[in-house]
């Protein structure tokens, strides 16, 4: 796969202000998607997976603010654009699938009218006749029948609105789709329809996905590499069956020994304790309570995010020291 | 005897108040819970599946419009105050949301000592105090970090063992849990699984649980039954189901589980409806017949009946009816 960067982010920093004192959701991320690639990101509820999604995107709303970092799409810092170039690349260059998005439709407007607004908003007038030319071809491409475009939002089940959205995203051909937990309340039948469209879009047009989801199960189903946050932080990052076969941080493998599959029968473990409060994260390594190889540098040194080996970088002391003995 | 018994167990919903049409959300639902050896029975379905409406004709808390709940072999809607106390004890609850099942102004202490005073098992407070204290050590909570808190100062992890806790008390026969772990993040699922696992090992407690997540119920369960639009389609031991599933429904929603391993990923494609209504209608044949890969005329016209095709092994397809050929 190529070694270009479609989009690369650098030490991103996105807070949230509270009565209470600031919440460091996002502190320092640092990591880039290839072209035609499935980024997943996965972590638990809290870990700053949405926010971290929303502050690339420039939707971070008050009291969420940026405190720092770039995000370079295509040469360009995105956080620096003007609003309105912003608003050019969206759906353009990049759509968003936001979570719960299946509700987000216009209740009140036809499927086709809302997909023709988007259309006419980047491309200006078109004739009626070409954009329902369009939807009719989306459509057919992903599954869906093109009766869908004349019905409201309300007639249809929640999984098929889901796939509508879907559909809607890669209406301009974007380079890159950022979907945020796109198939959590919906039965597994209609997940696996759903991440096989979103293989498909890629597939077609050549589309970079970042795929956002707490399940496992469902990163280790379809992306390509994934990286593993943790308290606001990247734990580590690597080649899907890299990170599930060999998994380098103790999160990351305690994340991955506590998912039940049906293929294997084998006792659980649970992890104990719980994530801290990012208001207050503890100092060091933020995972070093809840970890079973704690020794006391974690305590005290955050470990950097660093690389062994191709592809594979994790912010683990204990592969800090190896690099240093190396 | 068996300790719960289901039978033809039936509950319609009136559409909306100007009309005469019902919902069907549980169709003629039939099974039973024996009082031993105690066993986790998972009662799997997606979303409108009607597990959840079943789990709660169990509990009594709506009335069926046909069939029965028998309680060692009673009605539980024909049982006097003192019967239906004993099966209130007998038979506990665990919900979902961990967060909306506690009294928000009630300290842990409370939620847990006063079932214990209502059903008499503790005649002083101490006493009381002391058993909520053991059980509190059993669900892997230290008392003296949890008693005196309020619900809010609670991770969701926590409330849930509350709850397991505090239906543990009362020294139940089964619990029926509606996804006790779906709100709850994975890394802490699994010691709430393992819970349950110990209740029934070293408590002899029987689980019901309801959940649409079926890794779960292969990991804890000794029984599976897999409901679709209000009916069994199958039922057996958990191992034979999820390894060989025979009805198509059951294959394809099993096909579709995500494998937490990269090197076992989906080969085939699966093809879904091209157009899916929000509006439920109802259909005389059988409720898979639109979807199934493998449909017959005589599926359209009648309900397959749920047959033994093996010993413990239930299924609701035609498929498997001889007289069908």
């Amino acid at each position: 796969m190529s070694m270009e960067k479609l989009v690369e982010v650098r030490n991103l920093k996105a807070y949230y202000k509270t009565r209470s004192g600031e919440v460091k959701a996002v502190d320092g991320v640092s990591f880039y998607i290839r072209p035609k690639e499935i980024f997943g990101i996965a972590g638990e509820s809290g870990c700053g997976k949405s926010t971290l999604a929303l502050a690339m995107l420039r939707l971070l709303k008050p009291p969420g603010y940026i405190a720092g970092g770039q995000v370079i799409f295509q040469g360009k810092d995105l956080l620096k654009l003007k609003a309105e170039e912003l608003r050019s690349l969206r759906w353009k260059y990049i759509s968003y699938i936001p979570q719960s998005s299946m509700n987000a439709l216009n209740p009140v407007k036809r499927i086709r009218d809302q997909i023709a607004d988007v259309i006419k908003t980047h491309e200006g007038e078109i004739p009626d006749e070409e954009i329902d030319k369009r939807i009719e071809e989306l459509f057919t491409s992903t599954g869906l029948s093109p009766a869908v475009a004349k019905m409201y939002p309300h007639e249809l089940s929640g999984g098929m609105r889901q796939r509508v959205i879907i559909a809607m995203s890669a209406i301009l051909n974007p380079r890159l789709i950022v979907a945020d937990e796109p198939t959590t309340a919906l039965d597994v039948v209609v997940q696996r329809g759903i991440l096989q469209l979103l293989l498909d879009i890629r597939n077609k047009i050549g589309s970079s996905i970042m795929l956002i989801t707490h399940d496992m199960a469902v990163q280790a189903e379809v992306v390509d590499r994934l990286a593993v946050m943790y308290a606001g932080k990247i734990v580590e990052i690597g080649d899907v069956d890299h990170v599930f076969k060999e998994p380098l941080h103790p999160y990351t493998s305690a994340l991955i020994g506590a998912i039940p599959s049906i293929r294997e029968k084998r006792r659980l473990k649970g992890l104990k304790g719980l994530p801290p409060d990012l208001r207050r994260p503890p100092p060091g390594c933020r995972f070093h309570p809840r970890c079973p190889h704690a020794k006391e540098i974690c305590k005290k040194v955050e470990p950097p995010l660093v690389e062994v080996g191709r592809g594979r970088v994790v912010a683990c002391h204990l592969y800090v020291e190896e690099e240093v003995r190396a | 005897m068996n300790l719960i018994e289901v039978k033809d167990l039936t509950k319609k919903f009136p559409l909306g108040r100007w009309t005469k049409r019902t919902l069907t959300a549980v169709d003629r639902v039939s099974f039973s819970i024996p009082e031993k050896p105690p066993k986790i029975i998972t009662l799997a379905g997606e979303s409108g599946s009607g597990k959840t409406t079943t789990a709660r004709l169990i509990l009594g808390f709506i009335k069926p419009t046909s069939g029965r709940v028998l309680w060692r072999g009673r009605d539980i809607w024909k049982l006097d105050k003192k019967g239906w106390k004993q099966y209130r004890k007998e038979v506990q609850a665990v919900f979902q949301d961990p967060y909306s099942a506690f009294n928000p102004l009630f300290k842990v202490d409370r939620v847990l000592t006063i079932p214990l005073k209502k059903f008499g098992l503790a005649s002083t407070d101490e006493e009381a105090y002391e058993m909520a204290c053991k059980a509190l050590e059993i669900v892997g909570l230290r008392p003296e970090e949890v008693l005196g808190k309020y619900p809010h100062q609670l991770s969701g992890g926590e409330r849930q063992r509350i709850m397991l806790a505090r239906a543990f008390l009362l020294k139940p026969k089964l619990i029926i849990a509606d996804e006790p772990v779906s709100m709850i993040d994975a890394s802490l699922r699994a010691s709430i699984l393992n819970i349950m696992f110990d209740f029934k090992d070293k408590w002899g407690v029987s689980f019901l649980y309801i959940t649409h997540d079926l890794s779960t119920a292969y990991y804890i369960s000794d029984e599976i039954i897999i409901m679709y639009r209000g009916s069994i389609m199958e039922m057996g031991p958990v191992d034979d189901v999820i390894e060989d599933p025979m009805h198509p429904y059951v294959r394809l929603l099993i096909e579709s589980i995500p494998i937490p391993d990269p090197s076992k990923r989906w080969m085939e494609r699966i093809i879904l409806p091209k157009v899916e209504l929000s509006r439920v209608v109802e259909i005389k044949g059988c409720k898979f017949y639109d979807r199934c890969p493998k449909r017959m005329p005589m599926c359209a016209e009648r309900m397959p009946k749920l047959i033994e095709v093996e010993r413990g092994r239930r299924v609701a397809c035609f498929l498997y009816h001889k007289e069908a050929f």
